[in-house]
């Protein structure tokens, strides 16, 4: 292959990030983000072990749903003592919880945030509003399922789910973290293309980087 | 002989830093009960440096913004290691030479510093928010500060470490705490603002600027930052008990004396709600330094310092 054709193969690999004005495409990466493989089994054991007990938890309220995390962050339902912590910053935050519907202005940064995140990263879904849409099933500006635009490990169904569906919830993701099954981060950069042609869908208003960094 | 002082140097830091990670489950547990919660196990802060070392993937911004957490830990790591640990013992006796307390203060400031330059880089509007106030207040806090330890330095004749130490030994009473009572009240208020509970907790003040300057660090760059704030804890206790409270000969005392002096600031902290920056900075340039200048005047009128 001549050198021509190897810068070809690149742009092609890079993103267009059409949403932004020329001037700004400077500005942002272009890198496509790429898949992380686990450490060895031993190691990553001990780390799983590690990840879903101290469970960071990105403290948004992207919907109505986050009435339910005050109780739970508080002296009633205590979540600290599982070893769940708010985190004001999606840099450092582990877990994603999505607080019910997802208005369309919303999924938008719930994508920024997600895509924000360092890896591995968890989803929960709260509410039957991210599973169907549920009582907004025929609404003009929500999304209906969640998991067309990012991956979600644990829905938890209700309107609105108690405080105590929540625990069990995370006692769920937990259990999946421990047995590695939470890939959801590798998940996201394999079936890139599709989730971006999802949310683009949707998104009318794309003035964003194709990726976050 | 080099060998063994590595070995010290390795077992030293690693007490300070698992006894100073320790003391923070205890305070996040305290404030739980406070809350009327259970709140985490006292082992949690480890579990969040494992974690936050084990993601498989960090953003960085830049060489600055790699160098921030080291500097940070270079400062905890010569706070802590130019001070003795234990009054004449060989592992945790550090590299204490003639001196070094002047040396310990500048690296107090030293990581500040660093943190404030990679913090910087990060490009987050908190972060650069969250230097603006810790600066202010270090600035702040160093006035009584400095101002107890120049009343220790000419009560003792001495800037080492070691020889105030063994200056207090023999006996309760020749503690600073009862040989120049205002040094050490001046200090204790200086450390409310060195440890960063409320009412001073401006600097990484959840719920106003969340978590200010590290706000955008994440992965290893977090978890060095959350080793060095066990180490440094540790350290900054350890000065304390050094200067003030007549050293410890053994680990058991050294262990007693620091946690009584780190709950002083929790109580503290537990008890009352944060100040705004204006005031906290005031609030230490105000009585505390008044009374580290009227500790001094005791030291050189009343205290016979001969």
């Amino acid at each position: 292959m001549n050198k021509k054709h190897i810068d070809d193969i690149e742009k092609q690999m890079k993103l267009a990030n059409e949403g932004l004005p020329e001037c700004e495409r400077c500005l942002f990466s272009d890198d496509r983000p790429s898949s992380v493989e686990a450490f060895n089994k031993y190691y990553e054991g001990f780390l799983n072990w590690a990840r879903s007990r101290s469970l960071w938890m990105l403290a948004f309220g992207t919907g109505c749903g986050a009435t339910e995390l005050r109780p739970l962050m508080t002296s009633r339902f205590d979540m600290a003592r599982f070893g769940i912590f708010p985190r004001p910053t999606p840099r450092q935050a582990s877990v994603f919880v999505v607080g019910g519907y997802a208005s369309i202005k919303t999924i938008k940064r719930i994508i920024r945030s997600y895509e924000q995140m360092q890896g591995p990263k968890y989803v929960i879904a709260l509410g039957s509003c991210t599973i169907n849409g549920g009582m907004y099933y025929d609404s003009y500006n929500t999304i209906n399922r969640l998991d067309y635009y990012i991956p979600v490990d644990v829905y938890i169904a209700g309107c609105m789910p108690r405080p105590e569906a929540l625990i069990a919830g995370f006692n769920r993701l937990k259990e999946k973290i421990r047995a590695g099954e939470c890939e959801g981060m590798n998940e996201y950069t394999e079936k890139f293309d599709w989730y971006k042609e999802n949310q683009k869908q949707i998104i009318k208003d794309w003035n964003m980087p194709d990726y976050n960094w | 002989m080099t060998m063994t002082v590595a070995l010290y140097t390795v077992i030293s830091v690693t007490v300070a830093t698992v006894y100073g990670l320790t003391l923070g489950g205890i305070v996040r547990k305290l404030y739980a009960r406070v809350h009327g919660r259970f709140g985490p196990p006292v082992w949690q802060p480890f579990l969040d440096i494992i974690q936050t070392h084990g993601r498989r993937v960090s953003v960085s911004h830049g060489r600055m913004f790699y160098l921030g957490p080291v500097f940070r830990l270079a400062g905890g790591l010569g706070t802590y290691l130019f001070i003795p640990v234990i009054f004449g013992s060989a592992v945790f006796s550090n590299f204490s030479m003639s001196g070094d307390l002047l040396l310990v203060m500048y690296f107090i400031f030293f990581g500040q510093l660093g943190m404030a330059l990679g913090a910087g880089q990060g490009g987050h509007p908190y972060s650069p928010m969250g230097i603006a106030r810790g600066l202010s207040q270090m600035s702040a806090f160093e006035v009584p500060f400095s101002l107890a330890v120049i009343a220790v330095a000419i009560q003792y004749h001495s800037l080492n470490i070691t020889s105030i130490v063994a200056a207090q030994q023999g006996g309760f009473m020749n503690w600073t705490l009862f040989t120049n009572p205002l040094a050490v009240i001046a200090a204790m208020i200086s450390i409310l603002g060195m440890n960063m509970h409320a009412p001073f907790s401006i600097v990484m003040a959840p719920q106003e600027i969340p978590i200010g300057p590290p706000i955008e660090m994440n992965g290893s760059f977090l978890s060095i930052l959350q080793t060095n704030r066990g180490l440094f804890a540790a350290a900054k206790l350890v000065l304390f008990m050094n200067l003030f409270f007549g050293g410890a000969t053994n680990i058991i005392e050294m262990i007693v004396k620091t946690f009584f002096i780190y709950m002083f600031s929790v109580f503290v902290g537990a008890a009352y709600p944060r100040f705004r920056p204006e005031q906290s900075f005031r609030f230490f340039l105000k009585w505390p330094a008044l009374i580290g200048v009227l500790s001094i005047a005791y030291i050189v009128y009343l205290g016979g310092a001969s």
